[in-house]
């Protein structure tokens, strides 16, 4: 139709910066050099599928999927607040909103730390109180909170966009025709906003796969997480080979389950692998 | 009413819980010791320091550069790229879409070390030039996927009423349809530049000669542990970025009365 | 309009803020040295004084890990002149042809490094290095919350300690201290050590709070744990911080960690290299640096230059006796692999 020649140069851009290097990553996945001499391999595969990886694999979706699901939960109403028409000074309020993540994340998370810790500033008030020293830190909750707090904007600002202009007229013929305001929701506001949604699970989901800064310091390191492994194969092992398949897999798989998702989005807008 | 009180308090809480950690940090750029642990006392000996110290000035300087000018060239290619997706046929459009995906979805050493090996190849001199270029890379997809959304939500027959009554493309275009997906496009630019600003690992592997980002000096003290005087940076960058907010806020809402 | 005005006024302040937070460097003739360091690893002061001298610029980056700068330096991307890595490091990069020898006759200040930290396995001949700064691994523990000697790697198996112990989030100090533990050497090659080693870290999981980096030092100052695996560098930094703690080199013999100066083979200002090494082996120089790090220096005449408290640390200048059974790593070359799988399976449980 019209226009599509605009995303011409990004596909140029596309085909050099990430097709190229994709290529040379596949390509280190399916060799070994075993002498200096390159073979053709697949072992890197068949060593990726034992029990082993595929745990690791399993814990870092499920929880990237938890936090996904959480910043969705918290998310959607900020989003709904701020795009609210009560609401005024909206851009002020978004900057707001995303100045935090400003700060560099180390930084962020450090004072994390300094908040949950036993000896920390949350126990500190809690103990003003009586209330026994608790365990806020090394463990899942305190990696999802950590993912959770990390992800939040990449959920708001796609669905705060979308929020906004939704048509008003839409929503006063439904209040006229005597709708209340969980049917309005669940009808009209929310089926209208879900491709900003659908971009917002992205954003959140797919890094959040293979994040592992964010356990390594809020989780104590108490479990090995898919990037943690990956990371690990390209600097400590030495091991570009393996390191390399395990990045293909992961491709495949998680765009696998962004095609399933995107089957809710009728428009096939989203992509996937089919 | 109360619908109103509760989502100011719903609000709050969620503002509390995003900044509590920025308190943190600019509480602890003011304590005497090194140590994130105690207190022992008030002082501005890292505000001090900052100001004698040229390497984390430069790293200042690359990082707002970079981030500006990759979050604009990402912005502007990424939004003519997300009209041109979202006018390709289906099958077209998920390929790219999945090739989109690749850079958000890739752990950032693999995106990182590739880059660099690209770079190296075509015998680019890692440095300025090299970090910006990957830099964009993993920009552009954010943008497209914040600008998507609101194509899908426009209207299709708006621009084609505006042809019908007489509009040249290009008008009916920046006068129709930009307006329209604004909110997906500063989305786009305001989630790039935040990528941009706190990358460590890509900018690690693809840049050399001098050129250094915070996160890459902020990362390189881990071992020895941060040096309080980045506490001190961070503190005034945030107050700096808050207080102009503040004043475009007011003067906006001046113009609007 | 009235927006668009203002807001280009706002940019246009913002360039002329940080056009004020770069040199106006006009290097013209000027050699430029490029340096890759640990991040706040050096005096400052100490760049901008070999600057002011020679007459020479400086490019000063900073890597986070060895690993890290192995990559960097490897792929060839960079130039650098000046690189520090540690003893392992410097052993895998002679093998693989990264370092260009140092031409010690333009080295004048080389005799003023102790002799006991030449020679050393990983650079036999002294013909790639120069040391820098040195230390040890062992345990820091906090004397308020254990009622023991503590004095073996042990303790931190000892299920009276549940959940207060640190170990290091790196598969080579765990499960070196895990190998020490059981007598072996943490350069083994033999896979039956390993698994033991392996199984000793399994068991010890329930008892560690955390596997930590290097934030444990805050931790420890905060006494969030009675026990942790620390650098001695670090531990001298908490004990000032936290008079309860102290430091101890268990008996069964821990890891010499030594961070050295070298030049990349694809150097090409090795002259003004040299001439930076020298610098910083310079007496007041290598005070400074030592002085600003607080790690332990191998410059004799800087040393004597130390107050008596950190002299006579035995944290940070161990005696002979404490550093009897200490080992330096050595690289592992293709091994490391095996030390890896080893380290996912503790892990991955």
């Amino acid at each position: 139709m019209k226009k599509k020649w605009l995303s011409y140069p990004y596909i140029l851009w596309m085909g050099i910066f990430v097709v190229v290097p994709l290529i040379l990553v596949f390509f280190f996945s399916i060799t070994t050099s075993s002498d200096g001499t390159l073979v053709f391999s697949l072992e890197h595969y068949r060593r990726f599928m034992e029990p082993l990886y595929l745990k690791v694999l399993l814990k870092s979706i499920s929880l990237a999927g938890v936090s996904t699901i959480i910043c969705l939960i918290l998310g959607y109403p900020v989003a709904l607040i701020l795009a609210g028409r009560q609401m005024n000074k909206k851009s002020f309020l978004l900057f707001l909103f995303v100045l935090p993540m400003w700060m560099n994340f180390l930084l962020r998370t450090y004072a994390w730390m300094t908040l949950l810790e036993k000896n920390g500033f949350i126990n500190t008030i809690l103990s003003l109180f009586g209330l026994g020293p608790f365990q806020l830190l090394y463990n899942d909750a305190a990696v999802i909170l950590g993912m959770v707090y990390n992800f939040l904007p990449f959920m708001v600002l796609p669905i705060y966009s979308v929020l906004r202009k939704i048509d008003h007229s839409i929503i006063e013929a439904a209040e006229d025709l005597g709708a209340n305001q969980i049917i309005i929701f669940k009808k009209i506001i929310f089926p209208l906003s879900l491709p900003g949604v659908f971009s917002g699970i992205s954003m959140v989901f797919m890094p959040a796969v293979t994040t592992f800064v964010i356990s390594r310091l809020l989780g104590g390191g108490q479990y090995m997480l898919i990037g943690n492994l990956i990371e690990r194969q390209f600097l400590l092992a030495g091991d570009w080979n393996f390191g390399s398949a395990i990045s293909i897999v992961m491709m495949i798989i998680i765009l696998i389950s962004m095609g399933v998702t995107s089957k809710y989005d009728k428009e096939h807008e989203g992509g996937g692998l089919w | 009413m109360v619908k109103n009180i509760i989502n100011r308090i719903y609000l709050f809480i969620i503002f509390v819980f995003l900044y509590a950690p920025i308190a943190v940090l600019i509480v602890f750029s003011f304590n005497d010791s090194k140590s994130r642990a105690r207190w022992s006392g008030f002082t501005l000996k890292w505000y001090e320091g900052l100001l004698r110290s040229p390497d984390i000035k430069k790293a200042l300087y690359y990082t707002i550069i970079i981030a500006i000018l990759s979050s604009v060239i990402s912005t502007v290619i990424g939004t003519i790229a997300a009209i041109g997706i979202h006018n390709m046929k289906k099958w077209k459009k998920g390929l790219v879409m999945n090739l989109t995906y690749l850079p958000i979805l890739n752990p950032d050493i693999v995106t990182g070390i590739s880059l660099m090996i690209l770079f190296i190849f075509i015998r680019l001199k890692l440095g300025f030039f090299s970090m910006l270029l990957a830099h964009i890379t993993f920009n552009i997809p954010y943008v497209i996927l914040s600008v998507m959304p609101k194509l899908k939500q426009l209207n299709k027959h708006l621009y084609e009423a505006a042809l019908d009554l007489g509009a040249t493309p290009t008008y009916a275009f920046f006068k129709v349809i930009l307006p329209e997906i604004m909110p997906g496009i500063i989305t786009g630019a305001l989630l790039a530049f935040t990528l941009s600003l706190d990358d460590f690992v890509i900018s690690f592997f693809n840049t050399s000669s001098g050129v250094t980002n915070l996160s890459i000096t902020i990362y390189s003290m881990a071992r020895k542990g941060v040096n309080p005087t980045i506490n001190a940076l961070s503190t005034l960058m945030f107050l700096t970025v808050l207080i102009l907010l503040f004043i475009v806020n007011k003067r906006t809402s001046k113009d609007t009365h | 309009m009235k927006k668009l005005g203002f807001i280009t006024f706002l940019l246009f302040s913002i360039a002329t803020v940080l056009s004020s937070c770069t040199t106006s460097d006009s290097t013209g003739n000027k050699t430029v040295l490029n340096i890759y360091n640990w991040g706040d690893y050096i005096d400052e002061d100490v760049i901008k004084g070999f600057e002011n001298k020679y007459g020479i610029k400086v490019n000063y980056d900073t890597f986070a890990t060895n690993e890290d700068m192995y990559v960097k330096i490897k792929s060839g991307g960079s130039n650098y002149d000046v690189i520090f890595p540690s003893d392992y490091m410097i052993e895998k990069m002679i093998n693989e042809n990264l370092l260009q020898k140092i031409d010690l006759n333009n080295i004048s200040n080389y005799d003023l490094i102790d002799s006991q930290f030449k020679n050393l396995d990983y650079d036999p001949n002294n013909e790639y290095s120069v040391p820098y700064m040195w230390g040890t691994v062992g345990i820091l523990y906090n004397k308020t919350m254990v009622d023991e000697p503590i004095d073996s790697w042990d303790i931190l198996w000892d299920k009276k300690y549940a959940k207060q112990i640190f170990m290091l989030d790196s598969q080579r100090d765990s499960i070196g201290v895990a190998l020490k533990k059981l007598g072996f050497s943490f350069n083994t090659r033999e896979v039956s050590e390993l698994e033991q080693a392996k199984q000793a870290l399994i068991e010890q999981r329930p008892l560690v709070l955390a596997y930590v980096g290097d934030e444990v030092k805050d931790k420890m100052i905060g006494e969030e744990a009675a026990f942790a695996v620390v650098w001695s560098g670090d531990a001298v930094y908490c004990k000032r911080e936290n008079p309860n703690l102290e430091y101890v080199i268990p008996k069964e013999g821990s890891n010499f960690w030594f961070d050295a100066m070298a030049i990349p083979s694809s150097a090409k200002n090795k002259e003004e290299a040299e001439m930076f090494i020298n610098y910083l082996c310079e007496t007041d120089i290598a005070f400074a640096n030592t002085n600003y790090i607080g790690y332990s220096t191998p410059h004799i005449a800087a040393k004597e230059m130390l107050e008596e408290d950190i002299l006579y640390d035995r944290a940070a200048y161990p005696l002979e006796e404490d550093i009897a059974h200490c080992e330096i790593f050595k690289d592992l070359g293709g091994f490391v692999k095996e030390y890896d799988r080893i380290w996912t399976e503790i892990m991955a449980q």
